[in-house]
Order: structure tokens, then sequence, then C-alpha cells
């Protein structure tokens, strides 16, 4: 309905609608309040002008105004909260199942990579109709990738991973912009995302022969040596990565945490920081020697592990979250 | 032309050299340096206060590393500075009652305790620096740490566990900051008494007015009490271990 | 008690002309004075920062970043936001009308204490001389949030004397808070209590809490960048094992409380004007003192509005979306207040009134945008755009600025002791009224279009938009020159004042204008309530009677 209304952003995505219509509630809300107190004062500067012989009265005030006043505007504040609040809920909530995409930004330009292996700059390709989930991280400063049209950004830091997820529902060119101010060129971090319809997507992701991310991952655990430590029985001396991405997993510390993208990061780069029960710490870091985005590579990996297992879940923040056991 | 109560009051009051004009009384006088004193160190503890907070937020997070790092400081040098700093507190209370009292010498004799017991402080945490110095671990290029997480001593060496030295140049970096501030508050102390002492030596203060000697014991009391927060913080984490 | 010297002139002995000479000027512990000393240098950097939004706005006529190169224009809006954020809004209102009316409005000499008053003038022109010389020595593009790891490790500008400059500024803003709540506190004259204060006087206390208790963890987060740009430590670098989010905390906990600073002040001044030229008691004085109270406490809670997308917890986010909600519930009462105050009132049109009916509603304007961003789903479009410097230009040029020209229109009188001219009064008012809708409604739309802010060059389609805000700020700096001209040439050739020209409740319109330096001539003993208009005559209509 908005899509070319002028002075209105294009309207995209699943969200869109949602956060268009919170905002126009708020406009309405804030159009009367607006007009309410121009009016009155309007109003009351001219019916109350001094006029000969007329004095002010002085009014002491009002219990019960104040009550009124405070009370009406606080309730309205609340169901600009509760909606607000429950739109928020959705856009930190990736549904399962969504097509992952990995982001690394930097100075001052955006590196996608496609679970395929497609990789683009300052370019995003997806298909219309589907949920996709962006994994980012930053290699330097903080960004903030910003789709407007779908109405979401996300700020993208250095040294863990942060999530957003979208489903468009238009075909078209969008603007992306980096939305944190992130030195010299900080307005020429912008590009596109691009959304195509199905078969016009698989055209495009077939072009080119990539080597899909995991693949990519699995000769890196290899080359790295992850192998030997990390086999698929019982004999290594580090844990069998198999079917644990998105499970809880038991620390010597006695904590439990879950093994989501930012656990499996840290594992390779301060591998001190969790240790499993019943291993010995003995993993070397591998901070310095790989890049994000080979990180990004042998993450996509580890999950790829889970194929054989049932399917992760995800929970409020958007991380891969414990499911129990089948 | 006024007579009020507070006119009045104000003649006589004038009468007093140490009563500044703006002020109808010296009650009122002191009851302001008083609340402005109070007032000024509740910044203070707001100042200080960002410091633990990332403090808090890194203790929690490098857990381990900042156990062992903090056993790289001489923990029975800084009991010695924590008895002295208390000590310190007591020769500036003993100073504000020789005021009340009118013992210009006691008075004296107490300020300059209390700035040798400040200097002592000052020394022992020189010599603290200068040992960190020496084995390397002020944070940048030149910091090194090799040391074990606490607790690891009685295992195997092949077994042993190391702190992380990124994280353990984390605290050291707090270690400074935190300190360094304090020690940077404590020089500023040392100076104000020193001036309190040559001028209480003047017979500038007397039972009817010794309000800076008070209100600075305030500020020193303050500056106590930081480093009673800081040495458990910096210096007994993790020694059960 | 002392009797009125006469000059030579025939001119009243006041604090102008007790004494002369510069050194009488630099070395004074007058609060008058010092507030003239504050005057001359807040209004020099609003016109730096002034300066450097001329120069961004005449870069965004184009979409292209053709006026000044991408490193330039950062240092711009860098230099802008720190200018005019740490050297104009917050000491504007409490450091030159707090100083000079505070002790005159509760009956005393002078502040508690008059020489840290003059210091608190030193520390701002230290760290003032530490801006300027960052500004000359190449700049700082940091932005005015100062963000790491950008600022302590990726940029080789002049990042460190800034941090510095801010930080002594911030110590001046502290001893004054520090001032004014022993002064409330202690120094009011017999007769004057609690209730019976002029809200400008409560408005400068909750202020003085803020400036108090908040200053001094920004004054440490930025010591702690400083540090760690110097020695590479790494607090707030995650490449050595730091947080980037610790920095925001410690950042917007101060700066958040920090736009209340330069809010509250502005809201006393409307409370003052509204009454004076209605010729009646605010509506619900009691509600009005606990809302500034309220909105100085709740004010301190909500820090982490700035950082919804920043990656903080879903929980943490609700948490504080909701405590941004309290804080408005207090604001609203106040414009709602206001505009009752006028209701059977009998009111005149002069300058100060039109500042304050402009302040009324530009505030409601910045004020309910500010509910939109609070609204986590709508948060997520809008922050870090344009909307986001819509809001904030409404609360604090729409609001703060508009109120400060009131006080300055209302006060000038008792200050210079001499008229400015009505006419220019009102023209500039509403230059200023066109001016800045012009510049700053266009934004919003911009915002919620996705025009991300700090941008130097934008999509085409952004233009029509950005050339509509550029217009509106070259009306908007006519508006602002304009009183700067008038009250110069009112110091020499405006009409003599007399001591309530106005009509107006409030010690400080007993005295004469100017006042003298001790204030009074006799120790006043407060025996009315505050806005006692039943009992002030108009000013027209006995002339005699003031």
């Amino acid at each position: 309905m908005f899509q070319h209304v002028p002075f209105w952003p294009d309207s995209a995505s699943t969200l869109s609608p949602y956060v268009d219509g919170l905002y126009i509630f708020l406009l309405l809300v804030s159009f009367a309040m607006t007009g309410l107190i121009f009016t009155m004062v309007g109003l009351f500067a001219v019916k109350f002008r001094k006029r000969p012989g007329v004095k002010a009265e002085q009014i002491e005030g009002s219990t019960l105004l104040e009550l009124t006043w405070s009370i009406i505007p606080f309730g309205v504040m609340m169901i600009f909260f509760v909606w607000g609040a429950l739109i928020y809920f959705k856009e930190r909530t990736p549904p399962q199942n969504t097509a992952e995409v990995y982001v690394v930004a930097k100075q001052w330009m955006w590196k996608i990579e496609h679970m395929e292996g497609q990789r683009e700059i300052n370019e995003l390709h997806v298909p219309v109709g589907r949920d996709v989930k962006l994994i980012m991280t930053s290699q330097d400063v903080i960004h903030s990738f910003y789709m407007p049209a779908f109405r979401i950004k996300q700020d993208v830091l250095p040294g863990r991973y942060t999530m957003e997820w979208f489903h468009a529902t238009k075909p078209g060119t969008y603007h992306l912009f980096c939305a944190e101010y992130c030195g010299t060129q900080h307005s020429g971090m912008i590009g596109s995302i691009v959304v195509m319809q199905d078969r016009d997507y698989m055209a495009w992701m077939s072009g080119g022969g990539n080597q899909p991310l995991a693949v990519t991952g699995q000769k890196l655990f290899a080359e790295l040596g992850c192998i030997t430590c990390h086999r698929s029985d019982t004999q290594g001396r580090g844990p069998n990565l198999v079917g644990v991405f998105g499970k809880p997993v038991l620390l010597e510390d006695g904590r439990t945490v879950t093994a989501d993208e930012n656990y499996v990061r840290e594992s390779i780069l301060e591998p001190g920081a969790k240790i499993v029960k019943g291993f010995k710490p003995v993993m070397p870091t591998f901070q310095g020697q790989v890049t994000d985005e080979q990180l990004n590579a042998l993450v996509a990996y580890v999950k790829s592990l889970n194929q054989s297992q049932s399917g992760q879940g995800v929970n409020a923040t958007g991380m891969a979250t414990a499911t129990p056991q089948p | 032309m006024q007579t009020s109560p507070a006119a009045v009051a104000e003649n006589h009051a004038h009468d007093n050299p140490a009563l500044l004009h703006h002020f109808a009384t010296e009650a009122q006088q002191k009851d302001a340096a008083s609340l402005g004193m109070w007032l000024f160190l509740a910044q203070e503890v707001m100042f200080f206060g960002g410091m633990f907070c990332a403090y808090l937020v890194y203790r929690y997070k490098y857990f381990g590393d900042f156990g062992s790092a903090s056993q790289q400081l001489n923990m029975w040098l800084g009991a010695v500075n924590t008895v002295v700093l208390i000590c310190s507190s007591l020769t500036v209370v003993l100073a504000v009652r020789a005021a009340q009292l009118g013992k210009r010498m006691a008075l004296v004799f107490w300020l300059v305790l209390t700035i040798f017991l400040g200097l002592v402080f000052l020394g022992i945490k020189a010599d603290e620096y200068a040992e960190k110095f020496e084995k390397h671990h002020v944070p940048g290029a030149r910091f090194s740490y090799h040391e074990l997480l606490p607790g690891q001593e009685g295992k195997p060496a092949a077994e042993q566990q190391y702190a992380n030295p990124r994280h353990a140049e984390m605290y050291f970096s707090l270690y400074f900051a935190m300190t360094g501030m304090h020690a940077l508050h404590m020089i500023i102390g040392v100076g104000i008494f020193a001036y309190l002492a040559i001028m209480a030596y003047k017979g500038r203060y007397t039972p009817e007015y010794y309000t800076p000697v008070e209100n600075s014991g305030l500020y020193w009391h303050f500056v106590d009490i930081v480093w009673i927060y800081l040495f458990p913080l910096l210096y007994l984490i993790d020694r059960h271990r | 008690m002392a009797t009125a010297a006469v000059v030579e002139t025939g001119e009243r002995e006041n604090y102008l002309n007790a004494t002369y000479g510069l050194k009488s000027w630099l070395l004074t512990v007058d609060h008058k004075r010092i507030a003239l000393l504050y005057l001359i240098s807040i209004t020099f950097f609003f016109f730096i920062g002034g300066f450097f939004a001329l120069l961004i706005r005449l870069e965004l006529l184009t979409p292209a970043g053709d006026l000044v190169q991408s490193d330039v224009y950062n240092k711009l809006f860098t230099m802008h936001g720190q200018v005019m954020i740490f050297f104009f809004l917050i000491p504007a209102v409490p450091a030159v009308l707090g100083n000079f009316l505070i002790p005159i409005m509760i009956g005393a000499k002078d502040l508690a204490f008059p020489k840290i008053n003059l210091l608190s003038w030193y520390l701002y022109i230290i760290g003032g001389t530490l801006m300027i010389y960052t500004i000359l020595a190449g700049g700082v593009d940091t932005g005015w949030t100062f963000y790491t790891p950008l600022s302590t490790e990726f940029l080789d500008t002049n990042v460190i004397s800034a941090a510095l400059a801010v930080f002594v500024a911030g110590f001046s803003s502290i001893l004054t808070g520090l001032n004014f709540i022993v002064t409330i506190h202690r120094m009011r004259a017999p007769g004057m209590t609690w209730n019976r204060l002029p809200l400008f006087v409560w408005s400068h206390y909750a202020t003085s809490i803020i400036q108090v208790l908040g200053t001094p963890v920004v004054a440490i987060a930025i010591v702690l960048v400083a540090l760690e740009r110097l020695l590479h430590l790494g607090i707030f670098n995650p490449a050595l094992g730091g947080d980037p989010l610790l920095f925001q905390h410690l950042f917007w906990f101060y700066s958040h409380p920090a736009v209340y600073i330069m809010i509250l002040p502005g809201m006393g001044i409307i409370s003052e004007v509204v009454c004076c030229f209605s010729r009646k008691r605010i509506f619900g004085y009691k509600a009005m003192a606990l809302a500034l109270l309220g909105i100085a406490v709740i004010g301190f809670l909500v820090w982490a509005h700035h950082m919804f997308v920043a990656g903080i917890s879903l929980y943490a986010a609700l948490v504080f979306s909701l405590l941004t909600y309290f804080v408005g519930v207090p604001s609203a009462i106040k414009v709602f207040n206001w505009t009752a105050t006028m209701y059977k009132g009998s009111i005149t049109y002069q300058t100060p009134m039109l500042y304050a009916f402009a302040f009324i509603g530009l505030f409601t304007i910045g004020g309910l945008t500010g509910l939109f961003l609070a609204s986590l789903g709508i948060d997520v479009h809008v922050t870090d755009t344009y909307f986001v410097v819509a809001h904030f230009h409404y609360v604090m040029v729409g609001g703060m600025v508009v109120a400060y020209l009131a006080g300055m229109h209302f006060w000038w009188p008792k200050i210079s002791g001499r008229m400015y001219p009505e006419g220019w009064g009102k023209l500039a008012a509403l230059l200023v009224f066109v001016g800045f809708n012009l510049t700053f409604f266009p934004q919003f739309i911009l915002g919620y279009m996705g025009m991300p802010r700090r941008y130097h060059a934008y999509p085409p389609e952004f233009q029509v938009l950005n050339v509509l805000s550029t217009a509106g700020a070259t009306v908007l700096a006519v508006g602002y020159l304009l009183p700067m001209v008038y009250f110069l040439w009112s110091m020499r050739y405006g009409p003599l004042a007399p001591a309530n020209p106005w009509g107006a409740a409030g010690l400080e319109w007993q005295t004469s204008s100017p006042p003298p330096t001790f204030n009074f001539e006799d120790q006043p003993v407060v025996t009315w309530e505050a806005y006692n208009y039943d009992e002030i005559p108009d000013p027209e209509e006995d002339p005699g009677a003031n």
C-alpha cells in the first residue's frame, strides 16, 4: 500500500506493515495531542488576552486534573510500549529453519557470504518469500546493517556475532545503509538488497561454481588440525562436535551454556574460557590465525554436523538454543 | 530601614574576620561548607564508581584470570597500607579534636603525622608499582604474563592451566587506573594537609573556626574508604585457592 | 544601612559600575559578574557551534559530498555536537541566568561559594581553550559520543585533547551544581520557605542534582578512553578482551541525564514567564515542583534507550523502554499545567511570552517524538537516522534555546538596566520559530524514509527535504543574530529599565535594575507566597508602584 507514496519508505518485508501500523498510530495520537495543545494555547492566548478592567483569576490547581492528565497519557503510553514490545519480540525471534547468510563488516564495505558459497560485496541477493537470517560480525569498529525497506537494523560488533532476520515480500532493489558512524567513509558504506523471484534467485545462485560455506569449513577443520582432537568417536582429546550445535553444554566449572554461534567462535579464539566437563584444557588458541571469514566457515561447518540430528531451535535473542534430544 | 533579626545578627557576626560577607552567621557558613564537602564526596563516589563498575564486569567475565593476576600483588604490603591509612584517619580525627579544643601544637602534630602516614602509603605504593614494572606486569607493549590460574599448583605439570595473558592485562589496566586515581587523590590530600599544617601553625584555627580542618578530614576519610574497597577487590580475590 | 552611592553621571551604583578595570572582572567573586563572564563565553561558543552547523547544512544541499571532504565533514558534525552540548547547552541557563538570579531570587547576597563559582568559570575557559586547540589543531571526528573502538584505536585525530576539554568542562558543571544545591539549602532569606521558592529555583535544584551525580561518570569514561588511547589498554577494545558496550553504558549513564540538565532550567524559565505574562499564579505549583524532581530522578534510569540495537539483551531493552515511558509523564504534566496557567489569565504578548508559546508547542512535538523512539518496534527502524536528529533538536533547540531566549529577554532589563527594542524582539522570535520548524520538521520525514545520521553524502531521493532544511537553517541563523545585535545596541541606546518593568513576582524584581553589588539594600524578609500576582499591580496601570 505504501510502495509509491512520496516521502515514505518502500515496504518490502513482513515486518514493515506492523512497524508502519504502529508509526501511523503514533502519528495520529501525536497530531491529536499537538493539535490539542496548539489549539488550547492559541485559544487561551486570544480569549484571555489582557482587557481593561478584567483581572486574572488566581487558580491554585486541581488534583483531579493532575491525576487525569497523568493517568490517561500514561495509559496511552503503555499502549505504545506494549505494541512496540510485541513488534520487537517478533524482530528478535527468528523462525526456525531460516536461510543463513554471514556478513563481515569492515571499514568501509560489507562482505557477504551465503551458505551455498556465493560471495558478495555491498550487495545481498535474497529470494522473496523466505526467512533469511544474517549472522554478522565486524573486523574493526562498530557498524550497523540497516535496511529501511524492511524496517530493521542491528549494530555489527567486533569480537562477537549479532543477528537480524527478515522475510522479504516484494522483489526489487532496496537500500542497504551503514547506520553506526564508523569513520571517514561511513556514508559510502552503502549497498543494495536485491530481492528476487525464486526462479531468478536459483539462476543467480547456480552461476559460478562456488563451494558451500560448510565445505570450506570442513576443509579448514582438517587443515588447521582440529580434526586430530575433535574426532567423531569418543577417543579424541576434544569433544565430538556432531550434534553439538544448538544444544546445552555442561562445563567444567558447573555452568551450562548453549552452543550457539558465539560459543563456537569463542571456543576457537579463547578455548580456555569455557572447558567442557570431562575434558582437559589443552586446546590451543587460534587467535590471529583465522580471519573472520574463516571463522564463519568453521561455524557453518559445525552447524552442518547437525544435519543428521533433529533440527535446532532458536530462542528469543535469535541465537540457537537447545532442543530436547530425540 | 530593616531591623530584622537576621540583619541584627549579621551586624554582630561581621565582627569576626573569618566570617565571609555573604553569610549571615558563622553557623550558616559552617553548615554550607559541610554540605558542600558532602556533595563533593557524593560526586567522587560516582567518579570512582565508574571504574568499580568496569572492574565488576570484567571480574565476572574473566573470573579465573583475575584471580591469578590478583595473586601477583603483594598482599602483605597491601595490608600494611590498609593499616597505615586507617591510622591516618585516626590521626585526622585527633587533629580535628585538637582544633576543637584549641590546642594549636597538638593540631599541628596530628596534621604532620597524617601527612607522614600518607607519604608512607605512597612510598609503599611506589615500591609496588616498581615491582610490577620489573615483572613486566604494566599494561602496554612490554606486558608479559605467564602464571597459573588459582588452584592449579597441585596438579601435574601437563594438566596445569595457565591464565589468559590478555585478561590478566585487563586486570592490571584496571589495577593501575583505580589505584593510580586513588593515589592521585591521596597526593592532593597530602598537599591540602600540608597547607593546613602551615595555617594551623600560624594560629588560623580556633575552636570557633576549624571548618577547613574538619572538611579536609572528611575528604581524607573518603579516600581511606575507597582504599578499604580497593584492597579486598584487588588483593584478596581467590586467595583461598 | 548602606545608602545608594550616586556616581557623577547621576546613575546609581550597581554591580556593573561599582568597580572598573579588567582585573575587577577577571577576579570578581560577584555572582552577577561571573554570570556575564559566562554569557560572553557561551555566546562565543554558540556561534562557533552554529557556524559548524551552517557548513553542515550547506554540504547537505546536494546529495554528493562536494563542499568538503568526508574527513572534514565528520569533524564538522562531531565538533558541532561537542561545542553545542558541552560548551553551550549545559552551561547556558544555569551558569548565566542561574548564577545571576538564584541568590537574588532567594534573598541572598551571593552564592554559598563565590570563589568556587569563579573557579567554575575558569575551568570552563580552560576546557574551552582545549576545545579551540582541538579545532585549530585539525579537529576531531569521533562523533560527540566517542564510541569505542573507533575513538580509541581507529582514528588519528585530536581525540585526547577533545576528551580533556570535555572532562575539564564537566568539572565546571559539577562545581556549579554543587554551589547551587548548597545555596538553595542554606542561603534562603528569612521567610523564603521551600514552598515559596520560584520554580526557576526548583528547576535549578533538580538540575544540580543531576550535574553533581551524573557528570563524574562520563568524566571517568572519557578518562579511560584517553588512557586507552595513550597506553593501548584494552578496557573497551574487543581485540584485547574488552567490551565496547561497557563504554556505551558508562557514557550514556551521564549523557541521558545530561539532556535533563539542559531542559529543566529552561522549564523553570517558562514557568516564570508564563506566570508573569498571564498575571497568574502557576497552575499546580506542587505538581510542577515534583515533576521537576521526578524527571531528574527517573532520568537516571533510562540510559540504555540509546542502545536498543547496540547488542543489549531483549529483556534489558524491555525494561529501559518501559522506564523511558515513565519519564514522559512528568514532562506531559508540565505542558498541561503551563497551558492551564493561561486559562482565565490576563495575557500580553511581549517577546518573552512569544518564546514561551513557541516553547510549549515545540517541546510538545519534541517530547511526543521521544515517545516514538521509546517504542522498541519503531526505534529499531528510526534510531541512528534523521528522526533522532530531528527529535533532539526539537527539544534542545525548540525547547532549550527558545527558553533561553525567553529568559534572556525577560531578565535583560534586570541584568543590563536597559530595555531591548520590543519590535525587533518580536521579529526575531517569529524568525526563530519559522526557521526552526522549516529546518527540523523535514528531518522527521527523512528519518522515517531511512536517511541515516552523520552522512556526508546521500541518495538523491532525500534531496528535496534536505534543501528545505537548509533553507530553514538560514532563516534560523538570522533569527539568532538579531538578538545579538539589538542586545548590544540596547546597552548603549536602550531606554533605562525600571526595577520591575514587567510587574513580575519574585525578589529579583524588588531590587534595582541593575542590582547593587550585594543584591539588596536591606535583607529581605519574605511574607508572601510565590507568584503573588493577586497583589502585584499590572505594569501600565500603576507605573508608580514599580
